[in-house]
C-alpha cells in the first residue's frame, strides 16, 4: 500500500506519515502541491492519495478533479484533509469525487476512521 | 472666500435682485445674476482645490506614517524608494519570521517525539516480557536456572529503565523548550495588527477626504463589500460559530456529507 500525502507546508507532511505510521502504513511520498504531486501520480503505481486544498499552483480540488478526470487514476482513493470548512467546498469536494474529508486541525482517531472508512469499500 | 462670506454675498445679490426686478430694471436684474454667477464659480473652484489639497495632504500623511519613501522620476512617475525601510515591508519580513520559528518549533517537536517513540517502546516491550517471566517466579513455576536468567535481566532492565528515562526526560524538556515561540511570534503579531489598524484608520480617513471631493465634482463612486467566493480557498475560518456557511467540526463535515448519501 503506498500512499501520496500532498500538503504545502512540511510539519503537515510530517505528522500525517506519523500517523499513518502508526496505523501501520509507512510506504508513503510527498509532494507539496497538485502540480508536483500529478507526476507522481502518473509514474508511480500509488493506491491512495491524502491532499490539502489550498496549495499554491495546483489547489487540492483541482488535483481531485484532474484525478478524476484521467483515465488511469479516475478509480483511485482521495482523502481530502484540510482546514477548508465552507459547505460549497464541501459540496464541491463530494461532486467531483472525493472520498472522504477531514477538516484541519483533527485528531488521530478522525483520520483513522476515514481511511478505515475508506479502506472498507475497496 | 469662507462659506460664510458667500452666504452674505448671496442674500445682499438675493435682495438686489428682488429691488431690480420690483422697479422693473431687468438688465440690473441680469447684471447682478452673472455677478452672482462668477463668484459662485470662483468659490466652487477655490474650494475643489482645498478638498484636493487635503486628500493630497492626507495621502502624504499615510505615506509618511507608514514610513514608505517615494522618489520622482524626470517623467513625474512615482515609485518606492526604499523597500527595505517601510513598515509594510517590515511587516511581512516580521510575519515570515513567525512562520519560520513556528515551522522549527514544529519540527524539532517532531524530531524528539519521533526519538522518543521507540525508546518508550523498548523500555514497553521488555517490561512486558519481564512481567510473564515474574508471574512465573510469583506461581512458583520457574526453574532455579530460568530464575538466575531472570535476575540477570532484572538487573540490565533496571540499569536499561535508568539510563533510558533520563533520556525520555530530557527529550520532554526540549519539548517544552521548543514551545517558547509563543511567546516570540505573539509579540511579532501584535505589532502587525497595530499596524494593521492603523492602516484601517489611514485608509478610512483618504476615503473620506476622497469623498469630500467627488461630491464637489459630481463623481460617484460605490462602496460595496466584497463577496466572497462560496468555493474558492479561504483557510482556516476563525468565526466558525457566528457564520452559517461553514461547518465548526468534523461532525457537521460528517452530517453534510451523509446528507449528500455518502
Amino acid at each position: 500500500m503506498k500512499i501520496l500525502i500532498v500538503d504545502d507546508f512540511s510539519t503537515m507532511r510530517r505528522i500525517i506519515k506519523n500517523l499513518l505510521r502508526d496505523l501501520g502504513f509507512s510506504n508513503t511520498m510527498e509532494a507539496d502541491d497538485g502540480n508536483s504531486a500529478l507526476p507522481v501520480l502518473q509514474s508511480t503505481p500509488i493506491d491512495f492519495l491524502i491532499t490539502d486544498w489550498n496549495m499554491p499552483g495546483m489547489t487540492g480540488i483541482e488535483l481531485l478533479k484532474a484525478v478524476r478526470a484521467d483515465d488511469k487514476l479516475s478509480n483511485l482513493p482521495v482523502l481530502m484533509v484540510t482546514a477548508e470548512a465552507k459547505r460549497e467546498q464541501i459540496v464541491e469536494a463530494a461532486q467531483a469525487g472525493v472520498n472522504g474529508y477531514v477538516v484541519k486541525p483533527f485528531t488521530a482517531a478522525a483520520l483513522k476512521e476515514k481511511i478505515d472508512k475508506i479502506f472498507d469499500r475497496m | 472666500m469662507s462659506d460664510q462670506n458667500m452666504e452674505t454675498q448671496m442674500k445682499e445679490a438675493a435682495n438686489a435682485l428682488l429691488c431690480h426686478l420690483e422697479s422693473g430694471d431687468s438688465k440690473a436684474a441680469m447684471d447682478t445674476l452673472d455677478n452672482l454667477q462668477g463668484t459662485l464659480n470662483e468659490y466652487r473652484e477655490h474650494s475643489l482645490f482645498k478638498k484636493i489639497g487635503k486628500l493630497t495632504r492626507s495621502v502624504h500623511e499615510a505615506i509618511q506614517n507608514f514610513e514608505i519613501e517615494v522618489k520622482k522620476d524626470d517623467n513625474g512617475e512615482v515609485s518606492i524608494l526604499d523597500e527595505d525601510g517601510s513598515r509594510m515591508v517590515d511587516a511581512s519580513d516580521r510575519l515570515n519570521y513567525v512562520i519560520e520559528l513556528t515551522e522549527n518549533a514544529a519540527n524539532k517537536t517532531m524530531d524528539k517525539v519521533e526519538e522518543t517513540i521507540p525508546i518508550s517502546a523498548e523500555l514497553g516491550e521488555t517490561a512486558k516480557k519481564l512481567r510473564s517471566d515474574w508471574e512465573k517466579l510469583v506461581t512458583k513455576q520457574m526453574s532455579a536456572e530460568e530464575f538466575r536468567k531472570l535476575y540477570i535481566e532484572m538487573n540490565s532492565f533496571l540499569h536499561f529503565t535508568v539510563e533510558k528515562t533520563s533520556h525520555i526526560d530530557s527529550n520532554l524538556s526540549e519539548i517544552l523548550l521548543a514551545q517558547d515561540y509563543q511567546d516570540l511570534t505573539g509579540q511579532v503579531i501584535k505589532r502587525v495588527i497595530t499596524l494593521v489598524r492603523e492602516i484601517q484608520i489611514a485608509l478610512i480617513a483618504l476615503i473620506k477626504s476622497a469623498t469630500e471631493v467627488e461630491s464637489y465634482t459630481g463623481i460617484k463612486t460605490e462602496l460595496k463589500n466584497k463577496e466572497i467566493d462560496g468555493v474558492e480557498a479561504e483557510g482556516p475560518i476563525i468565526n466558525a460559530d457566528s457564520r452559517s456557511d461553514v461547518v465548526s467540526n468534523q461532525e457537521d463535515v460528517d452530517d453534510l456529507l451523509s446528507s449528500l448519501g455518502f
